[in-house]
């Protein structure tokens, strides 16, 4: 297996008397395309929370790329590489979708710099690869449920990521918008961006994913291949109920 | 160079010399202890809008900010006469940090409990200022004004002018702030900032920074109360009148757009002015209440917004 991109060590979250993690531990590695599962509530979010930096984690360690992040705050992740897009989309409701891509693009790839009309015209490629181009002066609160799923993950994408994390952008989305999220998610896992997917739509993260975790109330219960994680009878305890 | 012969760029220098022109032609002496007020409170408002507007984070503190902005030039006026420039250069100092250490306390504070802790930091600076002897007290302080500088006839002109510059300067900071990736990423934070955070934003620090050049142009636009007034004392001076005005001013304006505080103060201020001299120096509060809530009912966007509604009626009607 190739190296390491992102080293989870014994993570644990608690709100007041509430674990919602307990010493978690995960390693992916460079280029991997990675899902995590589990019922509602068993922690999915808060573990990428910790990881994207949105919230900190009380105890463990989280390597990236070598460094120790889990004191930096958020923008210093994202600028180290890492990305994520929001389980309920959250554009910036004030701006055009391209002007939403410009925010990362400004903050991350180009920092200072002056050339305005570069940063616009790479903004208009990443949305042309999300077929998102026709959309790019349509203020972003008048999108579209599927159309909001893609802003995200192109957001998430200017922001020149190593490590993608999907946080259930396929929710609620009809089977031919998942196949068309799924297709765009495998298109940049091929030029080298590894993906960690959080998904409940079982056919889409079974299909994509090299290798699946499986949470319930804060703890890994089961990891492997998808093949071997639906045959679980411990994943299928927490899904269905003893 | 290209930047002076921008069209904001011959606005600006166009406003600076027509304060000039009319400080030194003639008019009433009266038009300009109005206008200096006018001026006045589109610097607060413009300060205002740069954390409230673009940031969205409502501070009702303008006052505090204003008010020691005054304290600062009567404490160095009176400890070593400092002429007038020095002294709001020293106030902009001042209130800039004060913005920055408030900043610290408080932006973690979000929405409402933000707003509140700002109307806290009033009452702490005015307090202050009541118990401090050499600067007045409670009772105030009496000063007298040097002679004018020259080429201008009267003190109150000195002032006028120099308050049109401080404005001309406080757009010209606005604007900056509002088209670089200060104002995106200000922007983004006020739509969500947490996504704001998770595309590069430092969300802390774009805060602060907003905080501290906010405070400083405040604190910039009070330093010469006390040679205006040639008075100071801490009721009037941290009067909550200031925070509403340099709020309702931006709000009734347009928030989003440098333009809307300058226009919405003017039009705020100058009313009020009138209403001062027509009817009562009561009733002048009760026009900021009347204009904010018709504002807020029938055009939430501010003056910038119903011009862009009625430019565009179908654009508008046609979308759901």
């Amino acid at each position: 297996m190739s190296e390491t991109l992102l080293r989870v060590a014994q993570v644990s979250k608690h709100f007041g008397g509430f674990n919602a993690l307990s010493e978690v531990s995960i390693e992916i590695a460079q280029g991997e395309r990675f899902g995590l599962i589990g019922p509602n509530g068993s922690g999915k979010t808060t573990l990428i929370n910790c990881i994207s930096g949105s919230l900190r984690n009380d105890g463990g360690s989280i390597v990236f790329d070598g460094h120790e992040i889990s004191g930096l705050p958020a923008f210093e992740r994202t600028r180290l590489g890492i990305a994520r897009s929001f389980q309920i989309p959250r554009p910036f409701s004030s701006m055009s979708v391209l002007e939403n891509l410009l925010v990362p693009l400004e903050y991350v790839v180009h920092r200072r710099s002056m050339h305005a009309a570069d940063t616009r015209a790479e903004a208009m490629q990443i949305l042309e690869s999300m077929s998102l181009a026709d959309k790019a002066d349509t203020p972003s609160n008048r999108l579209t449920q599927v159309e909001l799923r893609k802003l995200e993950l192109a957001r998430a994408m200017a922001a020149r990521p190593r490590l993608l994390i999907s946080d259930e952008a396929m929710a609620g989305l009809s089977s031919t918008e998942v196949e068309e999220v799924l297709a765009i998610l495998r298109k940049l896992n091929a030029s080298g961006i590894t993906v960690i997917m959080i998904e409940h739509i079982m056919r889409a993260v079974m299909g994509f994913s090299q290798r699946v975790i499986c949470l319930d109330a804060g703890r890994i219960i089961c990891e492997g291949t998808p093949e071997s994680i639906v045959r679980d009878p411990e994943v299928q305890k927490a899904y269905l109920g003893a | 160079m290209r930047r002076l012969a921008s069209p904001f760029g011959i606005g600006a220098a166009a406003t600076v010399v027509l304060a000039g022109v009319l400080a030194l032609g003639g008019a009433n002496e009266y038009f300009f202890f109005a206008g200096y007020v006018v001026l006045q409170f589109v610097v607060l408002a413009t300060a205002w809008n740069i954390l409230g507007g673009y940031a969205g984070y409502v501070n009702f503190g303008t006052a505090a900010f204003f008010g020691i902005g005054a304290y600062t030039s009567v404490l160095l006026f009176k400890s070593l006469g400092a002429p007038l420039l020095v002294q709001m250069a020293a106030a902009a100092v001042v209130t800039g940090l004060l913005g920055f250490g408030t900043g610290l306390l408080t932006l973690r504070l979000r929405g409402i409990f933000y707003s509140i802790a700002t109307v806290a930091v009033i009452f702490i600076a005015e307090t202050l200022m009541i118990n401090w002897r050499y600067v007045g007290g409670a009772t105030g302080l009496q000063l007298l004004r040097p002679a004018p500088m020259l080429p201008f006839e009267t003190y109150t002109r000195m002032l006028f002018f120099i308050m049109a510059v401080v404005a001309v300067l406080a757009v010209a900071i606005a604007r900056y702030i509002e088209i670089s990736w200060i104002g995106r990423g200000l922007r983004a934070l006020r739509d969500t900032e947490e996504a704001a955070e998770c595309s590069g934003v430092p969300t802390l620090r774009l805060k602060l920074l907003a905080c501290t050049i906010s405070g400083a142009l405040m604190g910039v636009a009070g330093a010469p109360l006390p040679m205006y007034l040639s008075f100071l004392e801490p009721a009037s001076s941290f009067s909550l009148n200031y925070s509403v005005v340099a709020l309702a001013g931006a709000i009734i304006g347009g928030t989003a757009h440098w333009l809307g505080p300058v226009l919405g103060a003017i039009l705020l201020a100058s009313m009020q002015q009138i209403v001062t001299v027509t009817i009562s120096s009561e009733m002048n509060v009760l026009v900021v209440g009347v204009m904010l809530v018709v504002f807020v009912v029938a055009a939430p966007d501010g003056i910038l917004g119903l011009i862009r509604k009625l430019r565009r009626p179908r654009a508008a009607a046609g979308k759901p």
